[in-house]
């Protein structure tokens, strides 16, 4: 068992792994992505009350959702790397940052593009909205402390505490418009009931999720890999896979 | 498990544990605030501040709307089920403004109960569907946003 983690955790079988598997992430991720966007924005049918302008719906959500998802996996590989000291969490952790901040940014624009033509202001401080902001505060200081620092391993602890606090945000974003009143609207899409949207729609969304789900992965592997050949270019695996054309 | 990796495991669960009472406490500290406007039934219970900014929301009454001739003034009711105010506004509405749908405005209760709003914004619901099916549905009975 500890054997199989230990190999699981080493930065030279995640790259020989990772390496086989971008190309499919790669192809799917693209494919999928690009379905999904052709389906979503131009032959979904149009909302009966928010006419074109409901489209947004196939770019924001995904990517509001992946924010948040990718966060708590940022969390939970600092968590692992602090406790256990794994390079490679402490490396995927790193990594989930930078795109998790892409996301919560595209969430934040395409969220001001849809509420300026359907509610007729571009920004308003409710707590759905504040909430995220934090999360792309949250992501900004995590990406800060690990370029600030002149040693790797102290930058990792202190970002990776940060990261860890910060996960009391994410059930705040989820709630907040349950919790209290918001101007942005409940879920639509919801875990244990039926979705309040018709299935034509549904599904053209369900493809752009796994799309934008599938290019978040290949994106965090991409970002790994590089974070390892900068982090290992002295250790001897790396110097004879480059000699071999292995990589 | 290692001491070590073990200590630092129990330290890491009390930051959660901390971070997440702190978080817990305040916003519990802050509950109405946290809110972004007064319901009707608020204003009524007089819960929220008159002749001061605030913003009340609730859904607009049909057959409320009323446009003053050769102006931009308008007034119209908005409900939570239970209670309504009345609202006076001057200048254009979001173009999802609609008698059924939920609006918030911006503005101030004036001594008689009444809302002078400064910006009203338009509130969606959660529930997306195309025109055939919405009309369906009213013909149905089940109109939506009612």
């Amino acid at each position: 068992m500890i054997t199989i983690l230990k190999k699981l955790g080493s930065p030279k079988w995640f790259y020989h792994f990772s390496h086989k598997l971008t190309p499919w992430i790669a192809f799917f991720s693209i494919t999928v992505l690009f379905t999904g966007m052709i389906w979503g924005l131009l032959f979904a049918p149009e909302d009966y009350l928010q006419g074109q302008s409901f489209r947004i719906f196939y770019v924001h959500v995904p990517t509001a959702f992946l924010a948040q998802s990718i966060y708590i996996a940022m969390a939970i590989f600092s968590f692992i790397s602090l406790v256990w000291r794994i390079k490679l969490t402490e490396m995927l952790s790193k990594s989930c940052a930078t795109i998790g901040i892409s996301y919560t940014f595209i969430a934040l624009v395409t969220g001001s593009l849809w509420g300026a033509p359907t509610w007729g202001t571009w920004w308003i401080w409710d707590a759905r909205l504040t909430s995220m902001l934090l999360l792309f505060f949250l992501y900004l200081g995590v990406i800060a402390l690990h370029s600030n620092f002149e040693n790797r391993q102290t930058a990792a602890k202190a970002a990776g505490i940060l990261a860890i606090i910060g996960v009391v945000n994410i059930p705040i974003i989820k709630l907040s418009v349950n919790w209290w009143n918001t101007l942005h609207q409940p879920a639509t899409l919801k875990f244990t009931q039926a979705s309040s949207i018709t299935v034509d729609m549904l599904i053209p969304f369900l493809i752009c999720f796994t799309g934008f789900s599938l290019f978040a992965a290949w994106m965090i592997i991409l970002k790994t890999q590089n974070e390892i050949l900068i982090r290992e270019s002295k250790t001897k695996w790396l110097k004879e896979a480059i000699k071999n054309h292995a990589i | 498990m290692h001491p070590i990796r073990k200590k630092r495991l129990l330290l890491l669960i009390m930051v959660v544990l901390g971070s997440s009472l702190i978080a817990g406490l305040t916003l519990f500290a802050l509950r109405q605030n946290m809110n972004l406007f007064f319901t009707p039934t608020q204003v009524q219970e007089n819960i929220a501040p008159t002749n001061q900014s605030i913003r009340v929301g609730g859904l607009v009454v049909d057959n409320s709307l009323s446009r003053t001739p050769d102006s931009l003034q308008i007034s119209f009711v908005i409900t939570d089920k239970v209670h309504q105010i009345q609202i006076f506004y001057e200048g254009i509405l979001p173009d999802l403004f609609k008698e059924g749908q939920g609006i918030v405005a911006k503005g101030y209760l004036n001594d008689n109960n009444q809302f002078i709003a400064t910006e009203v914004l338009a509130k969606h619901d959660e529930n997306y569907m195309p025109p055939e099916v919405a009309s369906a549905l009213e013909e149905a009975g089940h109109p939506m946003g009612k």
